[in-house]
């Protein structure tokens, strides 16, 4: 089993996730540079977060249109897994993978923090070591991150179970006051056609260790290799 | 031949425009009240066409695949010689 991370110019979390990947979890990463492409061979995906392009234009548009990009389109149509978080997640929402855009935050100031986050759907690549309407803690850093999608797409999203992850309280309740972003209908992960694509704002790679405070994060990452193991 | 065209990108009407609220709020400190307020944003570009509707058409091309973002965004082209 083999994950990819992909660096653009201006990733600034590649390194955290190759290390959760690593080091955490024990699962053979490589650091992907974007020019060189990812090729065949590779099981899962992942975009890290960080400002590729100095976030110009808008935050993902620049890297979502790079050759790389159609790689990892054909990875994911063949079934592969994809994370995208944060400037990953704009990317993905950039290229299509997902439906909808992440636009600048309501309050337009950049949030850092730590975010309760409702589990939607357990039934997922990405999350199936969750129990449904688990509350996990996982922080945010973004300035462009709330979810914007038009009224038909938010209640297909919701019909076919693809929203993975809504802003809540501790308890579980979604409500206007901890929407951080101003996100439509508080969603903050959010899966493509296929089902095999996350975007999500928070970082769970910041909440993978003990010593971070939150190991909430890593069963990402783990219901991940366990998809892959499962699937042979 | 050269045309100049600029490209015109705001949000749709509608869409909630954080950076607009702020400015209004910005301008009312400074005594400026004003009933309302949006941002654009505009691209001026040169390029080679065969002809004025080839020059719109390679705009509003540039439009749908990069310059705008249809979820939130609508467009204006002009285009001039």
């Amino acid at each position: 089993m083999r994950f990819a991370v992909v660096r653009f110019g201006g990733s600034n979390c590649d390194l955290d996730v190759v290390h959760v990947l690593r080091d955490v979890c024990g699962v053979d990463t490589d650091l992907i540079w974007y020019k060189e492409g990812i090729g065949p061979g590779y099981d899962a995906v992942v975009l890290p977060g960080g400002f590729s392009y100095g976030d110009y234009l808008r935050a993902g548009a620049i890297a979502a249109r790079t050759p790389i990009m159609e790689e990892i389109l054909r990875h994911a149509k063949k079934g592969g897994l994809v994370l995208g978080v944060c400037n990953g997640a704009q990317i993905g929402a950039e290229s299509g993978l997902v439906q909808g855009t992440f636009t600048l935050n309501a309050y337009p100031k950049f949030l850092c923090r730590p975010a309760h986050l409702r589990v939607e759907n357990n039934g997922t690549p990405f999350t199936s070591l969750y129990r449904e309407g688990e509350v996990i803690r996982i922080p945010i850093a973004h300035k462009e991150g709330r979810y914007m999608a038009d009224p038909e797409t938010l209640a297909t999203l919701n019909r076919e179970r693809r929203v993975v992850f809504r802003f809540s309280d501790p308890e579980g309740r979604v409500t206007d006051e901890v929407n951080h972003n101003g996100s439509a209908e508080n969603i903050t992960g959010v899966l493509g056609n296929g089902g095999n694509f996350l975007a999500m704002m928070p970082h769970p790679e910041r909440a993978s260790e003990e010593a971070l405070g939150s190991v909430d994060g890593k069963r990402i990452f783990l219901s991940m290799i366990r998809h892959i193991e499962e699937k042979g | 031949m050269n045309f100049d065209v600029e490209v015109r990108i705001a949000l749709k009407p509608g869409i909630l425009d954080p950076e607009a609220r702020a400015i209004q709020h910005a301008l009312a400190d400074l005594g400026f009240a004003t009933t309302r307020l949006s941002t654009a944003r505009v691209f001026s570009i040169t390029l080679e066409a065969g002809d004025r509707s080839h020059a719109e058409e390679m705009a509003k091309q540039m439009c749908e695949r990069l310059l705008a973002n249809p979820v939130i965004h609508r467009y204006e082209v002009k285009v001039r010689e």
